[in-house]
């Protein structure tokens, strides 16, 4: 009943809120090397527009990469000297947009935002002075410089991809037991339910690790996408994600007694909300708040963070500790609920 | 009680969900060797009862031994020492005759040269010498039976429980699984048996009816019918149940 009634309204809340490109409230850095009026009035109307937050001011170029490590900075703006002066002059400045293309989609958008607003600054100044000049943006995409679809694709492929394999394969083949009655009888002989369910478990992890593997591979030879960072952090990563997942599945699995039920379960409760909460189509960010939260208990959510830092900005686990943790959490919490229920079971 | 003749007893086991008396008070004891039957119309309490002296429910009260091991402390031993074939059939649909004998001969810790040997000697038992490659889902209903029956014994147990294992079997299978039982049996296999089946009772030594949750009558089928003057099991259970 819940699902039948509950489902539509979480559906239709979820599209509607969360299907929209615009943005808002995006966290962006300045340099501001010239410091003048019309710097200055850019800056005010770039942070007046309501699309933009100041996060930082930088003062040297070397702390761009740094802020945009650390992943909420999505832009970084630069006056190139003497901004004023030089449109004065040369009728023509500089400004210097530096995006964060590890997410192409998210990347576009905010350059694309920012420019038109340079434009309209651009129309106001003319304006008043009846000269042509022009506001020349010069826009680089970190990270990403050819915008790449395929590199934001492909770690969500791999998140969904495990996901799949493992949560709603062994959710399926350990209620497919139950359904058929063996699993009866494997409760009855002498195995430990820990061993019927790490021989139920241990095959999805080398599936689940084969698979991903593959499309790195794929991903690195077909698309030529680098993994700029350390591969045997991506790889404990990965096995980190499956193993979460996994539990994830048992704990399915222990709450559905039928094959049927635990695919639904699995593509309702968890398939779901992967592809609409995690950032995989749309960007977190623009979100209202309510959803955020809730994207915030999505596994998927952290491990796409994790493995996009890792494959595109190439940074360490100082980096993301943090959400490697709350997977970890998330891994422990599944696990003891499904013993807790599995017990329950059988009383 | 406490009687070495006895391999299951069970006195005043009593199973609550929640409110729901399935198992009120029950006592009774099973002999080594015997062929038990357990008489009961659907819904009397009869799984209920199977599933806990397997270990795979726990009783709300009472003192039950199966094989000589206590069922609240003991049950990893007692799984040890029995065979179990539950009301739905249980074998891998999708792998083959020799692949379940095998998988379940390893679950019970049977050493390769002993699975190799006894799924050997139970294809050619069975006369499966043809099919023993094939999947299990392709074979008909009563050579799954019987194939589950001999694998839920393929490791010596003590006692085999058997949860209505003749359901949708015709009756030429079901006289040959009887025989299989029979034969367990005789290799001093004790057998706990259900079944809705009367006449299959009068195969059983001794025979006990639950009627909603309770005991309502123990004895050998001869006793039975004389106890309640009547000229079959079906009789007496007819009478009981009004």
């Amino acid at each position: 009943m819940l699902i039948i009634i509950g489902m539509p309204i979480v559906q239709v809340l979820i599209f509607g809120f969360a299907i929209t490109n615009e943005i808002k409230d995006v966290q962006i850095a300045i340099i501001d090397n010239s410091k003048d009026e019309v710097s200055r009035e850019i800056t005010q109307k770039l942070l007046s527009s309501e699309y933009f937050l100041l996060n930082s001011n930088l003062s040297d170029y070397n702390e761009i990469e740094e802020s945009f490590r650390g992943g909420k900075i999505k832009e970084v703006i630069i006056f190139e000297n003497d901004f004023a002066f030089k449109l004065q002059r040369d009728k023509s400045a500089q400004v210097q947009i530096i995006a964060d293309a590890s997410d192409p989609n998210m990347a576009n958008i905010v350059v694309n935002y920012t420019a038109s607003i340079l434009k309209d600054y651009q129309r106001s100044y003319m304006a008043g002075k009846y000269i042509p000049v022009t506001i020349v943006p010069e826009i680089k995409m970190l990270y990403n410089e050819e915008l790449k679809s395929v590199f934001m694709f492909l770690p969500r492929a791999i998140t969904i991809l495990l996901m799949l394999i493992s949560a709603m394969m062994t959710s399926i083949s350990i209620a497919r037991e139950k359904e058929l009655g063996t699993m009866e009888v494997l409760l009855v002989s002498p195995l430990k339910p820990m061993q019927i369910i790490l021989g139920k478990v241990f095959p999805y992890i080398i599936l689940g690790f084969i698979n991903a593997v593959t499309i790195l591979l794929l991903g690195y030879y077909v698309f030529g996408m680098p993994v700029q960072g350390n591969m045997i952090l991506l790889l404990l990563e990965v096995l980190l994600f499956i193993i979460m997942a996994l539990s994830l599945g048992i704990l399915i699995s222990t709450i559905a007694k039928t094959q049927q039920t635990a695919m639904i379960i699995s593509l309702l409760g968890l398939m779901l909300p992967t592809i609409l909460l995690s950032g995989f189509i749309f960007p977190l960010e623009n979100m209202p708040i309510i959803l955020q939260l809730i994207a915030n208990l999505m596994p998927p959510k952290w491990f796409i963070i994790i493995i996009k830092a890792i494959m595109l900005k190439g940074i360490g686990i100082a980096f993301i500790w943090k959400e490697t943790l709350i997977l970890l959490g998330m891994t422990v919490i599944f696990i003891g609920l499904s013993v807790r229920n599995f017990k329950v079971r059988l009383e | 009680m406490d009687n070495k003749n006895n391999i299951i007893e069970v006195e005043n086991l009593v199973k609550k969900f929640g409110r729901f008396v399935a198992n009120d008070s029950l006592t009774f004891e099973v002999r080594k060797g015997e062929i038990f039957g357990f008489l009961g119309a659907n819904g009397a309490g009869k799984t209920t009862t199977i599933r806990i002296l397997c270990g795979l429910s726990s009783p709300t009260s009472g003192k039950i031994s199966v094989a000589g091991f206590d069922v609240y402390k003991e049950t990893e031993k007692i799984k040890k020492h029995i065979g179990y074939m539950s009301q739905k059939f249980s074998l891998y649909e999708d792998l083959t005759v020799k692949e379940n004998i095998e998988f379940y001969a390893g679950i019970y810790g049977l050493s390769r040269n002993e699975i190799r040997q006894r799924s050997g000697k139970l294809i050619k038992k069975l006369g499966l010498e043809e099919e023993k490659d094939m999947v299990i889902g392709s074979l008909p209903q009563g050579w799954k039976q019987k194939l589950a029956f001999s694998i839920a014994i393929i490791h010596d147990p003590d006692i085999v429980f058997l949860d209505e294992p003749t359901g949708g079997v015709d009756p030429i299978t079901r006289r040959q699984f009887w025989d299989m039982i029979y034969e367990a049996s005789h290799n001093g296999i004790t057998v706990f048996v259900t079944t809705h089946y009367m006449d299959e009772a009068e195969y059983c030594e001794r025979v006990s009816i639950m009627a909603e949750g309770k005991i309502v009558a123990l004895d050998t089928p001869a006793g039975l019918k004389k106890t309640f003057n009547a000229s079959s099991v079906d009789e007496v259970f007819l009478k009981l149940a009004r």
